[in-house]
């Protein structure tokens, strides 16, 4: 049960700092330009596809630096000659661009890569086990993924906190205007913050690709439990974002790790009542609903407290 | 310095201003008086590009109708909003450095300037600036724009709210400010400080300017304060 938990809470966290690597940019986003990003997670799955074409071509390493520029690259086009024209028509376009963006990138990967998993491998040089928690050898390259992220929030934060850039970013996550009536250029602050969130998610890409599975419906498949981080941390939240992430990372985690049911619990049912739907709920498993858990969460957190753990805004 | 030729502006179909002309010589202090809703407001918001102006802008002999907003602040052009944005998130230092334009280029106004004009801005330099009194705010949003060292700084409804005692401070700013010949356009409503320290004032009504004189001249014409000032 202890290295259940250990192992888990590793995991967890490995989890839990992925997601925060793709929400931080995209809350970002969201504050600054009142756009929720649905092309958010192909930023995400195009990562993890330069990064297996890349370490095809030139390796692991160069790869690691390469993917998440072109990506932010690609980002920052998007924001310039997509995002800033369709913004005098309102939200409502700049939202139905994303979400063919995100449509037209899973298309195009499909096309250029098909729809199965990639052989994306995890480079020879940390493919070994870096330690042994009693029976369980938890890989080196997981804890290399939980360093780089580490190491990217720390510099975010830093960035954020300490540059003048990162001044002018904070400022103009809630007053845009004036930031630009201060003689600041907010576009193209607007286009950098666009053309960062989406290299960190390039960066998650490149990481994750090959610890998860590098397929053309990965964004599809992560882009829901995003959303669900940045609303559960209050949208435009970093720090909620960064908690939001760590919790449904490790809760995730756990669930699906946890293979208790109420049977297990309370014991099982009378039989002599039959088959019936009490009887199937009674033994599900945690690790059974743990897909569902996020958006019950979701559910909840709109419930009780609609501007999310952290959020000020009211939308 | 700045000249603006028959302003025209709307807010989704309604006509806000119907033709404004108006302008500021270099080092002058220009008020824009008026009641609620006559397009005070919304002619400064023009002129910084805020809302969408027609008509013809020109700073310094440029056309800088429908520019942004940061290009026509780094003409030389500041504007204090009447929300007195300040960055809440942000320290009263770290407020007054945004207002800097060029960190390269130190221009007429320090830090340090700022902070010894306001004990209360020091004393508080490393607090988040969102906990400020509403007065304080008024002196920091002010103090930031001229961080900025612009040559023109446009005030919006700069005593909206405050004390007397603290409408006077904002006042002896505002002295100051003139004094180290930057020219102001100061948009107000009560005519306490503005009639002390203008130059010239212009009267709007409808969106449109109904008159244009000197203080002393807006004191004897009763006709047009009973009909476009008082309440």
């Amino acid at each position: 049960m202890l290295e259940l938990i250990v192992i888990s809470t590793l995991n967890g966290l490995l989890f839990g700092m992925l997601l925060f690597l793709l929400s931080s940019g995209l809350t970002v986003i969201f504050s600054m330009m009142g756009v929720l990003n649905f092309a958010h997670a192909s930023f995400y799955m195009l990562g993890a596809f330069f990064g297996f074409q890349l370490t095809k071509w030139i390796g692991f390493w160069p790869a690691l630096l390469l993917a998440p520029l072109l990506v932010g690259a690609i980002g920052m086009a998007v924001e310039r000659y997509g995002l800033r024209n369709t913004h005098k028509h309102g939200h409502v376009a700049e939202l139905l661009l994303t979400f063919g963006l995100a449509f037209a990138i899973e298309e195009i990967v499909a096309m250029m890569w098909g729809r199965s998993p990639v052989d994306y491998r995890v480079p020879a040089l940390l493919d070994f086990p870096a330690f042994t928690i009693f029976s369980t050898n938890y890989p080196a390259y997981k804890i290399f993924m939980l360093a780089v992220s580490i190491l990217i929030f720390i510099v975010l934060l830093m960035v954020l906190k300490r540059t003048r850039v990162g001044l002018i970013v904070q400022a103009a996550l809630t007053h845009p205007h004036m930031v630009g009536h201060l003689g600041h250029n907010v576009g193209r602050i607007f286009m950098l913050v666009f053309g960062v969130g989406s290299a960190l998610a390039g960066i998650a890409g490149v990481i994750a690709g090959p610890a998860l599975v590098t397929q053309s419906d990965m964004a599809a498949a992560l882009g829901p439990i995003l959303f669900v981080v940045i609303v559960f941390g209050g949208l435009g939240s970093l720090p909620g974002a960064f908690i939001a992430s760590l919790v449904i990372g490790l809760i995730q985690t756990f669930a699906v790790a946890l293979n208790g049911s109420l049977a297990s619990a309370f014991g099982p049912l009378d039989p002599s009542a039959g088959p019936s739907v009490l009887t199937d709920i009674w033994n599900v498993t945690i690790a059974q609903v743990a897909p569902i858990v996020p958006y019950l969460l979701l559910v909840i957190i709109l419930i009780v407290r609609p501007m999310g753990l952290m959020g000020t805004r009211e939308t | 310095m700045l000249e603006v030729r028959d302003l025209h502006a709307y807010y989704g179909k309604s006509h806000i201003l119907q033709g404004v002309d108006l302008d500021v010589a270099a080092g002058e202090v220009v008020s824009l008086l008026g009641r609620n809703g006559v397009g005070r407001s919304t002619t400064v918001k023009a002129i910084m590009g805020e809302v969408a102006p027609q008509g013809t802008i020109r700073f310094k002999g440029k056309d800088i109708a429908g520019l942004p907003s940061y290009r026509i602040a780094r003409l030389g052009l500041g504007y204090v909003p009447e929300h007195r944005d300040i960055f809440p998130g942000l320290t009263v230092r770290q407020n007054l450095l945004l207002g800097i334009k060029d960190t390269r280029r130190p221009g007429k106004w320090q830090l340090q300037d700022m902070l010894d004009m306001f004990p209360n801005l020091a004393a508080r330099a490393d607090t988040p600036a969102g906990v400020l009194s509403g007065g304080e705010k008024q002196m920091l949003t002010t103090c930031r724009t001229l961080m900025g060292d612009p040559d023109l700084i446009m005030i919006d409804e700069p005593t909206e709210g405050l004390a007397p005692l603290i409408v006077q401070q904002v006042g002896d700013l505002i002295a100051r400010i003139a004094q180290a010949g930057v020219a102001i356009l100061l948009v107000e409503q009560k005519l306490s400080i503005a009639m002390k320290i203008s130059n010239r004032v212009y009267v709007m009504g409808h969106g449109r300017v109904v008159f244009e004189g000197t203080p002393e001249q807006l004191k004897s014409n009763s006709d047009v304060r009973a009909q476009w000032l008082e309440v």
